[in-house]
């Protein structure tokens, strides 16, 4: 008996991974294919279609884009999440349940509604699409999460050394930038490498508030246009490299604080 | 732990200014630019797309239109399937995970499961088309090995769909499953087997009931992330049945019609809020 339930469990569990990595596999085995069709048979290995990702500007600069879009509304979205959270981690307002209720909330919506919003807002104002007003959207989006996260790892420990360095005199932006920052700096790397690769990998919002300039996301749609093509394959390969790097910066960052 | 925070009361002069300067930053961008677009996204959908107006024709529409209506039975028909379907698939993957895979091997077990996550989300949809296309690689392989002469249509339809959006969420409930058993203390299972029960009803009788708030707080992130979701409908389902998120998006694509598109988001909120209302039991964990 123990034996059948530990063979079907070790089929089943092979055939979850295989299905999970299917298309993965799938994707980066064909970008390196060498003819213009990502279909069997694989007839690779080549990497033309890498160098014609790399030679198209429009690619290239939906990349750049991107990276910005994601580091400055990240960096902002971390900043602002995190003097929330201190502020109601170390402070007694009125309301404040509900006030850190208002700040999760968008979580809850679909960012199909959060863009649509933002759209009409915008329209109404007269400001233009631009990347501007993609990056707005997507603090909207992350702060919650950054907030949440660095909110749940303010921990009591940090509150006596806050005091003792108020007792020894310290000012309080000096209590914040010389011991709440360094002391919570794996909470708010880890809220920032998220906020990151969501940011990086959003597409509706921008779609919905780019025009011309946009990022890499909405650019992969505009190639899906031209059917299969392997150059999609390679650049999707690309990005997926670069989110490993994220999630791996914020595993990395997370550990380093349990250990803590 | 909120007593224990609160116990800040050596707190400084001024605190309050202080608190309030800190939060005001972060609550004034979701008052600026989630409540209020909500608010002008409520207006402008009671507005006329054409020399505008208040009017309630947008929402009615919705209700007499057999198109719209239909898009929300397909959005729904398809969540429910894909929330099921990937419960059913994840629970058991989860369940090796915890109980099967040796300790140290665990957390890799699960990195890998979860890998595939980080494929940008645009792509990971186009790669199952790579997979399910007329000349794909599941076709190829059909018709190679002699099962079949003629090619599944298996791209451009709903199995495509709920394929697309499965494979996403047997990853997401896969990690919030898992999570969910291993916080169970192997003393419920010890104590179960103490008075008589078998593994199945250990299983049936403790296990379950005890990660069913799990399982019902990653159904709902399925259902509120599949509902909402417009990537994998446009790219697997194309334009053969559409889905909420698709017919928004057709609003404002095609005919420039803001009013409309607001009104069925609204309506497409709505849902989720009922649907949040009624596992609100389950849900109110997180909250705590």
């Amino acid at each position: 008996m123990r034996r059948i339930v530990r063979v079907a469990s070790w089929l089943y569990a092979l055939a979850v991974y295989g299905f999970i990595f299917l298309p993965v596999v799938v994707l980066v085995l064909f970008s390196l294919q060498a003819t213009s069709f990502p279909i069997p048979p694989f007839t690779g290995p080549s990497l033309r279609w890498y160098d014609a990702v790399l030679s198209d500007t429009r690619l290239t600069s939906a990349l750049v884009n991107s990276l910005l879009v994601a580091s400055i509304s990240s960096a902002t979205a971390v900043t602002l999440g995190f003097l929330s959270a201190w502020g109601f981690a170390r402070f007694v307002l009125p309301g404040s349940g509900l006030l850190r209720g208002l700040i999760t909330l968008p979580l809850t919506v679909s960012y199909l509604i959060i863009g649509m919003g933002l759209l009409v807002l915008f329209n109404w104002a007269g400001v233009p699409k631009s990347l501007l007003a993609a990056g707005i959207g997507h603090v909207v989006i992350n702060l919650p999460l950054c907030f949440a996260i660095i909110y749940s790892q303010m921990g009591d420990h940090q509150i006596n050394i806050e005091r003792a360095a108020r007792d020894l005199g310290a000012p309080e932006w000096k209590v914040l930038l010389l011991i709440t920052v360094p002391v919570m700096a794996p909470a708010i790397f880890a809220g920032f490498f998220l906020s990151m690769t969501f940011s990086w990998d959003e597409f509706v919002i921008s779609f919905l508030l780019t025009r011309f300039d946009t990022t890499l996301p909405v650019e992969i749609w505009n190639l899906l246009r031209s059917g299969l093509n392997p150059k999609t394959n390679a650049v999707g390969s690309l990005v997926f490299a670069v989110s490993i790097v994220l999630v791996v910066l914020f595993e990395l960052t997370l550990l380093r604080r349990r250990k803590a | 732990m909120s007593s224990a925070r609160n116990s800040g009361r050596a707190l400084p002069r001024a605190g309050h200014a202080l608190a309030w300067a800190l939060v005001t930053p972060a609550l004034g961008w979701t008052l600026l630019f989630f409540v209020l677009p909500f608010i002008a996204m409520g207006f402008s959908s009671l507005t006329a797309h054409e020399g505008g107006g208040f009017t309630l024709t947008n929402y009615s529409q919705f209700f007499t239109n057999p198109s719209y209506w239909q898009a929300m039975v397909n959005s729904l028909q398809v969540t429910a399937i894909v929330t099921v379907v990937s419960v059913l698939l994840a629970y058991p993957f989860a369940w090796i995970l915890a109980e099967q895979v040796p300790e140290r091997w665990q957390r890799l077990a699960l990195m890998l499961a979860v890998l595939p996550f980080w494929t940008s989300y645009v792509v990971r949809s186009y790669s199952w088309l790579l997979v399910l296309a007329q000349n794909g690689v599941i076709n190829r392989a059909l018709t190679g090995s002699g099962l079949i002469s003629e090619p599944l249509q298996l791209a451009n339809t709903r199995l495509a769909t709920v394929i697309g959006f499965v494979h996403f969420f047997v990853m997401l409930l896969t990690l919030t499953i898992f999570a969910n058993l291993k916080q169970l203390s192997p003393s419920y299972r010890k104590a179960a087997a103490d008075l008589g029960a078998g593994p199945v009803r250990t299983f049936l009788h403790v296990i379950l009931p005890l990660t069913l708030p799990g399982i019902m707080v990653g159904a709902f992130l399925t259902f509120v992330l599949c509902i909402g979701d417009y990537i994998t409908p446009q790219i697997l389902g194309g334009n053969n049945e559409l889905l909420m998120p698709q017919l928004v998006m057709m609003q404002i694509g095609r005919r420039g019609d803001f009013p409309l598109a607001s009104a069925l988001s609204i309506i497409l909120m709505a849902v989720v809020t009922i649907a949040y209302l009624a596992c609100a039991r389950w849900l109110k964990i997180e909250r705590a």
